[in-house]
């Protein structure tokens, strides 16, 4: 099955009110172009499930979130993400805020299609006050404590990156972390990918490659190629994290009408127009590791 | 300021290095340019079993020092992923140091929003790995400006860690399952030794008085007879925090950032 398609046919698969996961974590392997795909969009009303950066901060300021679920919206070393602290200090969007660990259940708990995954995690916290939905249960053994029953949180689609993938849906991360990609590539009904490199399935037959294989490609609905596509986001080895192109998002949120100019400079012109905005393939390519 | 002296920043690394002392093979978490170089000195002075990260992806053999530096490579010794952090969260085998915007007298901590949460005057990061770290294994808190402002009067306006609240303990749990260890701020280090997990005042800077840090806490201390005297860092230990260092990012952590003392 060839499943290389581009992110417009990708949009065309979604509807309104979906629950969307979106991998990466923070500034970090962010699918940044089928984010930019969603914003060009007519969709609304998502849902959107992530270890949230500037992907949940520009859904935001488009108006795409109807429900935010999340354990944190940063893009690290700027901490506070301008749009997405303008959407709760306005009131704009509902929320299930939970630990990271919870985050991480629930997408187990999907992708084992079990209702709930038990876990102390949460108990004595505003977690639960402020998510009635979230119930307890009690230890059915000689314990007998109380336990989160943390919910499955199933994803009609799962928006992930990848270093290189073929066409049959096989994808390697070959970074230094995976974050939760791979869970939120099985919670989901569908994942679409976009990868730096489209392979030929021939890449995967030596060496150790297959060991940076995290999801069966049975799991991949779409391959999206899109060199550059986490950008402004990091998609180590390949390159850093722009951080003046986050210091220049993050400025705008100041601005009057500062969205609406960075939507239209960068983002309404399509990915091709965006890439040669922020200075080619080559600039990405240069960006450097973080340094903390 | 002259070689050999130290500053209130370098004060503060030192008390906070003490919280992992005695912990042995465990991660240490510390979140911060001061908490880091913290658990570097533990790591340097007296507990070198101490599992420490790259603070990407990476646990190290070494400290990395804090800043640009230049072509260090870290001492990788094992790799930890985000999700394998877990591992030591759900295992306990970890101790966070951690600074929250909010401390209430029960050691629940925020770090998610201020005010009204369906509207909140200030959105901050969110509850991060806090209700987990805080039900799981031992945690501390780093303070560097010790106020009321901080140490709130009443609750946190966004509880995100479970601390010594009767009212709040789930079935079957008592003070016994929660370890929320020392307090460490700019004025002294608090930790819950007073009665019925009370904060206490457990010592002082020099210079630092009893009724001053009550002052600055929204909340009754209970202040022992035998408050202790925070010691000063060593010679070496400050030519250790120097070299984790080397362009001084821990002096912009602090306010000023006052001498403290001189070297012995």
């Amino acid at each position: 099955m060839n499943k290389a398609m581009t992110s417009e046919q990708m949009v065309a698969r979604l509807r309104d009110g979906m629950t969307i996961g979106i991998g990466g974590w923070g500034p970090r392997r962010k699918p940044m172009a089928l984010v930019r795909a969603l914003l060009r969009s007519n969709l609304r009303d998502l849902t959107v499930v992530a270890y949230g950066g500037a992907d949940v901060g520009m859904l935001c300021a488009a108006g795409k979130v109807k429900k935010l679920i999340f354990a944190f919206v940063s893009l690290d070393f700027i901490p506070l993400e301008p749009y997405f602290r303008r959407a709760r200090e306005g009131g704009a969007i509902e929320v299930m805020e939970i630990d990271e660990g919870m985050l991480l259940l629930g997408l187990k708990a999907a992708a084992m299609r079990l209702p709930f995954m038990p876990t102390p995690v949460g108990l004595g916290t505003d977690v639960l006050k402020y998510n009635p939905d979230i119930k307890t249960i009690v230890s059915p053994y000689a314990d007998g404590r109380e336990l989160v029953a943390m919910p499955a949180l199933k994803l009609d689609a799962a928006l992930l990156h990848v270093d290189n993938a073929d066409a049959r849906g096989n994808c390697e991360i070959q970074g230094p972390d995976h974050y939760m990609d791979d869970l939120f590539a099985l919670a989901a009904n569908e994942t679409f990918v976009s990868c730096e490199q489209l392979v030929d399935s021939s890449h995967f037959h030596d060496g150790h490659a297959p060991r940076s294989i995290l999801w069966p490609r049975s799991a991949t609905a779409g391959v999206i190629h899109q060199p550059g596509g986490a950008h402004p986001s990091s998609c180590m080895p390949h390159y850093g994290f722009d951080a003046p192109h986050f210091q220049e998002y993050v400025a705008t949120a100041k601005a009057p009408d500062g969205w609406e100019n960075y939507f239209s400079t960068y983002i309404a012109g399509g990915e091709a127009d965006y890439l040669e905005k922020i200075g080619g393939i080559s600039h990405v390519r240069a960006l450097p590791a973080p340094m903390y | 300021m002259t070689a050999g002296d130290y500053t209130l920043a370098d004060l503060m690394i030192n008390a906070a290095a003490e919280i992992w002392r005695n912990d042995g093979e465990i991660l240490a978490t510390p979140i911060g340019v001061i908490p880091r170089l913290a658990a570097a000195l533990c790591v340097r002075t007296f507990n070198p079993d101490l599992l420490i990260t790259d603070g990407e992806s990476h646990l190290v053999g070494e400290p990395v020092p804090v800043g640009p530096r230049g072509d260090y490579r870290p001492k990788v010794e094992s790799w930890m992923g985000y999700a394998k952090v877990f591992d030591f969260v759900w295992s306990g085998k970890r101790h966070a140091l951690v600074a929250p915007a909010q401390i209430d007298r029960f050691g629940q901590a925020n770090i998610s929003c201020i005010g009204d949460y369906r509207k909140p005057k200030a959105q901050m990061l969110g509850v991060r790995g806090l209700p987990g770290n805080s039900i799981s294994h031992a945690n501390s808190f780093f303070v560097p400006v010790h106020s009321r402002k901080v140490f709130v009067a009443g609750q946190c306006d966004m509880v995100s860690s479970i601390g010594y609240n009767r009212e709040r303990l789930p079935q079957g749990y008592t003070f016994e399952d929660i370890d929320i260890r020392s307090i460490i701020t700019d004025l002294c280090v608090l930790d819950f030794s007073g009665p019925d997990r009370q904060i206490a005042l457990r010592a002082l800077y020099p210079g630092v008085t009893a009724e001053q840090v009550q002052e600055n806490t929204g909340f009754p201390l209970h202040i022992p007879a035998d408050v202790q005297r925070i010691e000063p860092p060593s010679a070496a230990q400050l030519a250790i925090i120097a070299a984790l260092d080397p362009h001084n990012l821990r002096a912009q952590q602090i306010k000023g950032n006052p001498r403290a003392g001189a070297a012995s």
